[in-house]
């Protein structure tokens, strides 16, 4: 049985994915090694992990502005996350999604997405309609 | 979102592909944060460093730069990449050289003045109160909403080009008032004695504020601090919490009482004391340790900050193991030059960078290339970001680390 989760409106289009999650935020500049596509900050709960084509599930973005350019880079080589879910993005992550074509939901209805999605869960993210698919 | 007749042009293609882009880029922005319509700005500020654009922003920027169009609102960067007149010294390769050539070719081909700074409110040109602008760096964005009184959005890169190719940015977020209203209340029972202790007092709050939504208010401060000291605190909130603005009570221009800054009964304060400061500081100790790289940066340093490193450093010399960097904006490089500050830093092995910010430099690489792990630092920012780039950090004030760049092991 899937089960259906309603968020705000995102950026992006429909991506079908398998979940990386963390009650953890993000930074591209921050949190990340953007040659290897791991998670390289020691504090961080994924450090170690890869994040290429994964949806990452996530709590919220922090720090600077560089993840917006940087998430078009990431794209451009081919090693970005499919898709980015938080409980609430900040100005950032928005645009720097809609300029690297990765997809972006925030705001769920039904409470904390990083407690509602499990490591690995396979994902339908649609963000013209605000709904991400939990197969 | 409601278009203005203009707006519609612009969206339509009717005054360059670069505008369209730029219409059909902030509406996607501005549907993902409800915004109605847009707002008129005077002024924009990019951050657009080689190592975050890479390859493909910086193709990406030369292919909005072929169309011709230029921006039509005053426009300005943040710190660069790459010092082109110090860089082979630094590990940094001929690649990224040009990549930063390429990036600044295509930005003045746009129209955009290469101020190359993180501190334009301090030397360019400060936004007044209710100011709209468009500003794309952390540290510029809180201080100009906080200390100002000005109106923006953290806005990466191709959100301040939008802005500056339209002069428009989606009106959402800190452009409208009522976003403005605390929603924290902070007590704090020690009044910070140096830049760092600002930073720390900005990176806690920042990190028990937690998101950008989130407006702190502070009470407790006896006396009005310095520009400085307000950019060492609003840059680590903002890179510690994402926090876009904070008022002070009786200091910054929204927050004259208490009462004035809340709708309605202010929320109960999370006290904030001298061992918290104490403790935050803690975590970044290592006393006794080699030191690599000691760095001053993260905001680029103030005239007086950089008066402050010359006069520390006046007859001293670095340890031959240690390297000591020193950034500042071109501008105030070049009243240093004028004024014999750069002479008096560098004449103790300290290498004054012009326009950078070490962590912008592809800080991963530079700490590669020259066999760095501990670095030390004034500056709350930085020690919050560097350890991503592999990185010891170690927090300090500017005596101590001048004093530990001298012994070559943190004193």
């Amino acid at each position: 049985m899937s089960q259906i989760l309603k968020c705000h409106v995102g950026i992006g289009e429909t991506v079908r994915g398998q979940a990386l999650v963390a009650d953890d935020n993000f930074s591209a500049r921050y949190d990340l090694d953007r040659l290897k596509g791991v998670f390289s900050r020691p504090a961080h709960k994924l450090v170690g992990q890869s994040y290429v084509d994964r949806i990452l599930v996530l709590n919220t973005a922090k720090g600077g502005v560089a993840s917006a350019w940087m998430l078009h880079e990431m794209k451009a080589r081919g090693m970005a996350p499919k898709a980015i879910l938080f409980n609430q993005a900040n100005t950032i992550l928005a645009q720097g999604a809609a300029l690297a074509g990765i997809s972006l939901c925030d705001r769920f209805e039904e409470g904390d997405v990083t407690q509602l999605i499990k490591n690995g869960d396979e994902l339908v993210v649609d963000p013209l309609t605000g709904t991400v698919e939990i197969l | 979102m409601k278009l203005s007749e203009e707006e519609q042009s612009m969206l339509a293609g009717e005054q360059g592909a670069a505008r369209k882009w730029a219409m059909e880029h902030m509406m996607q922005v501005g549907r993902q944060f409800d915004a109605d319509d847009f707002v008129n700005v005077s002024q924009a500020h990019m951050m657009a460093d080689p190592e975050s654009l890479g390859a493909a922003g910086v193709s990406f920027l030369e292919d909005l730069a072929a169309q011709g169009d230029k921006v039509r609102i005053p426009m300005i960067t943040d710190p660069r990449g790459v010092d082109l007149s110090y860089y082979k010294e630094l590990g940094q390769t001929e690649t990224m050289a040009d990549l930063e050539r390429r990036t600044i070719a295509a930005c003045s081909a746009l129209g955009i003045l290469m101020t190359d700074t993180c501190i334009n409110y301090q030397t360019i040109m400060p936004p007044v109160q209710g100011d709209h602008v468009a500003f794309g760096d952390t540290g510029v964005v809180i201080y100009s909403n906080s200390v100002l009184g000005a109106y923006s959005n953290f806005e990466g890169g191709p959100s301040s080009l939008a802005a500056g190719l339209t002069g428009r940015t989606p009106r959402y977020g800190l452009h409208l008032p009522e976003k403005r209203k605390g929603t924290q209340l902070f007590s704090v029972e020690y009044q910070p004695k140096n830049l760092t202790e600002w930073g720390i007092l900005g990176g806690i709050i920042g990190q028990k504020a937690g998101s950008y939504w989130q407006v702190p208010v502070v009470t407790g401060i006896e006396s009005a601090p310095s520009s400085d000291d307000m950019k060492h605190f609003g840059a680590a909130m903002a890179s510690y919490g994402s926090i876009p603005l904070f008022h002070i009570v009786g200091v910054t221009p929204e927050a004259p009482t208490l009462a004035s800054v809340f709708d309605g009964p202010p929320p109960s304060s999370t006290t904030i004391t001298e061992a918290d400061i104490h403790q935050f500081q803690g975590n970044f100790g290592a006393q006794g340790e080699k030191v690599d790289v000691v760095v001053f940066a993260a905001p680029q340093l103030s005239l007086m900050e950089m008066s402050q490193v010359a006069a520390l450093l006046d007859g001293r010399t670095v340890h031959p193991k240690t390297t000591l960097i020193v950034c500042t904006s071109p501008s105030v490089a070049a009243d240093c030059d004028r004024l014999e500050i750069t002479k008096r830093i560098e004449n103790s092995g300290a290498k004054v960078l012009r326009g950078t910010c070490f962590y912008q430099q592809f800080a991963r690489e530079m700490a590669e290339a020259n066999g760095w792990h501990r670095l030390l630092s004034n500056s709350t920012k930085i020690v919050n970001i560097i350890s991503g780039y592999g990185y010891q950090p170690s927090l300090a004030n500017m005596e101590a680390c001048i004093d530990s760049a001298v012994a070559g092991e943190i004193v």
